[in-house]
């Protein structure tokens, strides 16, 4: 690097000084008016009156205090919050024992291995409609039900079964994604601590827990926090199953699903659902630094 | 990255020993794996198996029994006894699904041109050239990379409409057409290339474009491989902000088309299913015909995000 700046000549260096920022622009460009810019007007538009067709005034934080006596925005919450507590547990644990289910190279792995991600690359739409399908009070998993003598679920009539179905979708879904991380970082374990843990007479479980887990510890904490804030955003797979009202008596309403349904059409109230997008954020971060913190603490 | 592109072959001479006469399979460490521990694997990859592409299969099924056909039966049917495409050609009569599936192949085109090009720029810029300003200009997309896009696409919305972009395919590609995250990732691939060969070529009098288009550029096709795939399947499963910013149906993407088509024939089940299956059948061979990059974007994504 000390070399090519004795090599500079003086029209390398005018083209050095414009041209890095003509390479730069058109990202720039983009993300600041369409992300750093939307995301400054939503904390802006918090505090303000805004409606899709009327230009709002400051309001201070009467947004924030009319939050408060919102039974909706606390069902949301609730809601987004249980989702991460459903969703984030399984996704830490299940996808690394498939993980150490797929690692070993016996014949046909590779096939598994692919299947098994295929999840991952269809939308959520799709995915959302074929659990519609196969948890219909008429669906696959009923008439299964009905055959082994349980007797038909209403999986998607019920409030509390819906969003543990759709818990269960996003897992379902999340699985060969970090089944994929999970098989990088188990490709970094100490094979020489497994064998040693082998000789001392440890069991399959033994060594799960006493090798594997520690030495995955850190990116089990990456997915933790990967998942919970995919988790806490939660919109299509509850939208999809129990439709854009949020189920029976919108019982099952996410914040996200929540900001959309306030925000959009003619009458969005704009201000009101930036006022709610800034509990999304807030709670985000707060995820993510939770995350993290625990990660610390478990270090020292 | 890398780690993943190491495991296979961290397994290979795993896999040559296990072809020796009598030496039986071998794991990744070198050790036999017991008949009983070879069953129970098996048993339990074949049960994953069925649960992970057992619904797409059941779809498909669907998909192709005909109205005649019980499918509501108990015990299930899981082969349609006269398959039919006859439920194709009516999801064609009741939406214009080719139009729609035209508009996910525009966007999700669009969002591979535009980020490939962006962020192989933006990457080389940040990566490779001296300037002031550098460290601002990272840290802008750092933290673009942070904002949850789900909390602003109400203001996207306003800003849409302010530039008169509301209800067209450019809204809804515009957004993510440069995604930080890809950005920052062809960042980190031209800060890995050894200088030297961009210094050679400097001491030729290459200028920065020449540098760029013909050295470093063909030195990152991996990670620009990357790049195009992650933005075709993102564009083409989006969901959210097609939703928003898309009211006129002869705008619609499949995604938002397949919404409306449950939203108003919810009871037509092989209606849905021949849909959901035209959605996902070009993502499924896509996937089948380039999986390594799928597998690498994965490692790629999670090491930054």
């Amino acid at each position: 690097m000390a070399s090519s700046t004795a090599l500079r000549g003086r029209r390398v260096k005018r083209q050095l000084r414009t041209s890095p920022w003509l390479f730069a622009a058109p990202g720039l460009l983009i993300t600041g008016a369409f992300i750093l810019y939307p995301f400054v007007s939503t904390v802006v538009n918090s505090f303000t009156d805004r409606r899709t067709l009327i230009p709002g005034r400051f309001v201070g934080l009467a947004n924030f205090r009319e939050l408060l006596h919102d039974d909706m925005f606390w069902t949301g919450l609730r809601n987004s919050t249980l989702y991460v507590l459903g969703v984030v547990p399984a996704l830490v644990v299940l996808p690394l024992l498939l993980a150490l289910l797929v690692q070993k190279n016996i014949p046909g792995i590779a096939f598994f291995r692919s299947v098994f991600y295929t999840p991952v690359v269809a939308s959520v739409v799709v995915v959302g409609l074929i659990w519609v399908w196969l948890l219909d009070e008429r669906g696959l998993v009923n008439s299964l039900l009905e055959t082994v003598g349980v007797g038909r679920v209403g999986f998607l009539s019920d409030q509390w079964l819906l969003l543990l179905s759709a818990m269960a979708v996003t897992v379902w879904k999340g699985l060969g994604y970090y089944m994929i991380i999970y098989l990088a970082a188990l490709a970094n374990v100490e094979r020489e601590l497994h064998e040693a843990a082998a000789v001392d007479g440890a069991g399959a479980v033994r060594r799960f827990l006493t090798v594997t887990v520690p030495a995955v510890r850190s990116t089990m904490v990456l997915v933790g926090a990967l998942s919970s804030v995919a988790a806490f955003k939660v919109f299509s797979e509850v939208y999809l199953m129990a439709g854009p009202s949020g189920g029976p008596a919108g019982e099952d309403t996410t914040l996200v699903m929540l900001v959309q349904r306030t925000g959009t059409g003619l009458t969005g109230r704009v201000g009101y659902a930036s006022a709610l997008s800034v509990v999304v954020f807030a709670v985000t971060v707060a995820l993510m630094l939770l995350v993290l913190r625990a990660d610390r603490r478990e270090e020292s | 990255m890398s780690v993943l592109e190491k495991a296979p072959s961290r397994r290979r001479p795993a896999a040559a020993t296990a072809r020796e006469p009598r030496a039986g399979l071998r794991d990744e460490h070198g050790r036999r794996i017991r008949a009983w521990e070879l069953v129970l694997r098996y048993v339990l990859l074949l049960a994953v198996l069925a649960l992970t592409a057992g619904p797409f299969l059941w779809q498909l099924s669907t998909s192709l029994k005909g109205p005649t056909e019980d499918i509501f039966s108990s015990p299930p049917k899981f082969l349609p006894g006269h398959p039919t495409l006859h439920n194709y050609e009516r999801v064609s009569a009741t939406i214009p699904v080719w139009d729609y599936a035209l508009n996910s192949l525009k966007v999700a085109t669009a969002n591979v041109v535009t980020n490939c090009a962006g962020s192989a720029l933006a990457g080389y810029a940040l990566a490779r050239l001296r300037y002031r300003g550098r460290a601002a200009a990272t840290l802008t997309f750092v933290l673009a990379m942070l904002v949850p896009v789900e909390g602003i696409v109400i203001a996207q919305f306003t800003t849409m409409r302010e530039l008169g972009l509301n209800n067209t395919l450019v809204a809804v590609v515009l957004p993510g057409s440069i995604g930080a995250m890809n950005v920052l990732l062809m960042r980190n691939a031209f800060r890995n290339l050894p200088y030297e060969i961009e210094e050679a070529a400097y001491v030729d009098g290459a200028n920065v474009w020449q540098r760029f288009l013909r050295i470093a550029l063909p030195s990152v096709k991996g990670t620009l491989a990357v790049v195009a795939i992650f933005s075709f399947m993102g564009a083409w499963d989006d969901f959210l902000w097609p939703l928003i910013v898309l009211s006129d149906p002869s705008r619609f993407t499949l995604t938002i088309g397949l919404n409306y088509l449950h939203g108003t024939f919810a009871g037509d089940e092989r209606l849905v299913a021949a849909g959901t299956v035209i959605a996902v059948a070009p993502l499924i061979a896509l996937f089948a015909c380039l999986q390594r990059y799928f597998f690498r974007g994965v490692g790629e994504g999670a090491v930054k995000g």
